[in-house]
């Protein structure tokens, strides 16, 4: 695949290890209703090798994030304007033609469920050499001999035989250590793991963060993790984003955010999480409930909530360097 | 009835409730809720999924008990055997000195106001076609007694005790989010004013920003009203927030049971122990290591001898396939299933 000079006349100043910019991604759905801003205006970085998680509720636009970069949006929703560089290159503006080679071989998806990412009429190891083959000029035979290698580098116990079994034969906890050996089989760039561990158990979601931590120190793919769950993403990330109503509303690293958040959104957030400290004391809370995102307020969406919301709030804050290497997203800061 | 090899089992834990001094409101003993699993041409019944196995445990007017588990451990069907969403195979759920499993007909329908559910999924549990005001009132009117007008003035007060407006009683509970649909869900449960609420996985389903919202509800409206609850979730944060005692399920056994600062500050069994250092992000000073388990939780068709979590336990030793471990007081007010309990 030879780089499309014409698509990238735009790159911005690429600094030299930056692997993926997403710069005012704006990912919008037309419903009968209106549209719906899902992602309105998001920016950030993923450096080569490195780890990001996006926090997010409900509709804050985290999940349309990932999928907008993995050009998975879909008719009613479109990419309505921002970029999207990969290794400098904007696949927002892509064909999908264009785009294919790349999916799948740098940049690669694990899903919350990973029934619904494999195909159940097929024993896994073959999903697994496809996944190989489409990318690489492998022989079956040689494919199914890596699809071996993967699982066990996944800790999928006794590969050669697992390879020969259909998805509804493994556990959830299998399932998703096959979804992952898949995402890695062509070694992409960059993993986006979309809530890779909600769907699963307590025990069975240590085993695969333990797995996720593991390979990140094995193979220089840089990691892209979307969770609601903070604490998950501390246990993978070294930055996070924490995304509210389509924006982003603070970003920094996980140690900043985590134990000394500056906006008034992550504050609550974290503040609302029970925790032992806490224990026969009333938890403190956001008032009111996500916004409807079709009546999306003017402005910060986190301004009906904020505790601290001003009549300056009805005018967007844009996301700025916070002094301390961190950004945010707020009048305040 | 079902099962001989358990007998012995049965007679092992009889007398061994974790009972404490306080006041029972819900006595749980030796509870068994079997499903027969068939296969075959004739969909023969071939063999029991044991799905609560023998369960005892005690619960405290006034208290939240929580219970924890992963997906499978019958933690749900342990709640929904209690107030009899789910058809128990023997045991004796003692309610008020009276047992709940007995009663039939005219009894049963009065037990029933005492002992209430609110479900985990807003979505489902709610009748998208009813209007607010008629799903609270709904129980009102299964219960018969009281009139039109009592009956509407009720509800108001209901819905302003669970934070819910006038004006979204004439609404239906699809135009309402996640947050605000538990809170009808709540004010449906209490509608009777029960003594008893089964909450099961009330907040799980819900926003991390709403779930705090929903959570000091609950509290609130135990103090006010003196409620009891089963609090069955598998956010084990959550869990030890809310509790005062804490019960830990694995496939069909309750392994532990203590209060909760206990459990969480010195889980005596093995599985107990590796779930509780599972919670991501609570690598906090004071907690254990991470244990990773290998292997995967066992089939319930055919639970392993002796201990059941034995296959993945690491100090597993051959006393472990031989004797089941009987759930005992190991230290005050803290009872474990696990031959070692003392040692750990």
């Amino acid at each position: 695949m030879t780089a499309d000079v014409s698509a990238e006349p735009e790159t911005v100043e690429r600094s030299g290890d930056v692997l993926l910019e997403v710069r005012d991604l704006q990912t919008h759905f037309k419903t009968r209703a209106g549209v719906v801003r899902a992602v309105d205006g998001v920016s950030f970085d993923v450096p080569a090798g490195a780890s990001v998680g996006i926090v997010g509720e409900s509709g804050s636009g985290k999940s349309v994030t990932s999928l907008s970069i993995m050009r998975l949006i879909s008719s009613p929703g479109f990419i309505a304007g921002g970029q999207i560089l990969f290794q400098g290159r904007d696949i927002a503006g892509l064909s999908e033609r264009d785009f294919r080679p790349i999916r799948g071989r740098d940049l690669a998806l694990v899903f919350q469920d990973p029934m619904s990412a494999l195909n159940p009429v097929y024993p896994v190891g073959k999903q697994v050499a496809e996944a190989l083959r489409a990318h690489q000029k492998l022989s079956r035979r040689a494919a199914l001999e890596r699809a071996v290698e993967l699982f066990s580098m996944v800790g999928i116990p006794a590969p050669e035989r697992r390879v020969h079994e259909y998805p509804h034969k493994l556990s959830g906890g299998m399932r998703q250590r096959v979804t992952i050996a898949m995402a890695l089989a062509n070694e992409p760039s960059l993993l986006i793991l979309d809530e890779p561990t909600t769907a699963l158990d307590a025990t069975i979601q240590a085993q695969i963060l333990d797995l996720i931590r593991d390979l990140r120190r094995r193979v220089n793919t840089a990691v892209l993790l979307i969770s609601h769950d903070i604490g998950v993403v501390a246990e993978i990330c070294e930055e996070v984003v924490v995304m509210y109503g389509g924006r982003v509303m603070e970003r920094g690293s996980v140690e900043q955010v985590t134990k000394n958040p500056r906006h008034p959104y992550t504050i609550g957030l974290l503040n609302s999480i029970p925790s032992p400290e806490m224990k026969g004391r009333k938890l403190s809370t956001i008032g009111g409930t996500v916004p409807n995102p079709l009546r999306m307020p003017p402005g910060c969406p986190f301004q009906p909530r904020c505790p601290k919301a001003m009549d300056i709030c009805s005018t967007k804050p844009e996301l700025s360097d916070a002094g301390d290497g961190r950004q945010i997203a707020c009048w305040l800061a | 009835m079902v099962d001989a090899d358990n007998q012995a089992v049965t007679t092992a834990l009889d007398g061994a409730e974790p009972n404490g001094e306080d006041d029972v409101l819900l006595d749980v003993r030796n509870l068994k809720t079997y499903y027969p699993s068939r296969s075959g041409l004739l969909g023969r019944q071939t063999a029991w999924v044991r799905a609560v196995d023998d369960v005892s445990f005690t619960i405290r007017r006034g208290e939240t008990f929580g219970l924890v588990g992963e997906s499978g451990c019958g933690k749900s069907t342990l709640g929904r055997s209690v107030v009899r969403l789910e058809k128990a195979q023997s045991g004796q759920v003692i309610f008020e000195g009276e047992d709940v499993l007995a009663k039939k007909g005219r009894d049963l329908k009065a037990l029933r106001q005492d002992l209430q559910v609110i479900f985990q999924d807003p979505y489902g549990s709610l009748d998208p076609r009813m209007k607010v005001r008629d799903i609270i009132a709904e129980g009102l009117l299964w219960q018969g007694t009281a009139g039109r007008a009592e009956r509407a003035d009720r509800v108001h007060d209901l819905a302003s005790l669970v934070g819910l407006r006038e004006e979204h009683l004439d609404r239906h509970a699809h135009e309402f989010s996640g947050g605000q649909r538990q809170r009808i869900g709540i004010a449906r449960a209490l509608a009777l004013r029960p003594k008893f609420v089964l909450a099961d996985e009330p907040v799980s389903a819900l926003d991390m920003s709403v779930q705090s919202q929903v959570l000091n509800l609950l509290s609130e409206l135990q103090e006010d009203f003196g409620l009891t609850y089963l609090f069955i979730a598998h956010d084990l944060s959550v869990v030890e927030y809310i509790s005062d005692r804490v019960g830990v399920m694995y496939l069909g056994k309750l392994v532990e049971v203590a209060k909760a600062e206990d459990l969480y500050a010195d889980p005596r069994m093995p599985y107990t122990q590796a779930l509780l250092s599972a919670i991501p992000g609570h690598q906090a000073p004071g907690r254990r290591d991470r244990i990773v388990l290998g292997g995967e939780v066992p089939s319930p068709l055919d639970p392993p001898s002796g201990c059941r979590f034995r296959t993945r336990c690491w100090k597993a030793e051959s006393l472990c396939a031989e004797e089941v471990p009987v759930l005992r007081e190991v230290v005050p007010d803290h009872w474990a299933a696990c031959h070692f309990a003392e040692a750990s």
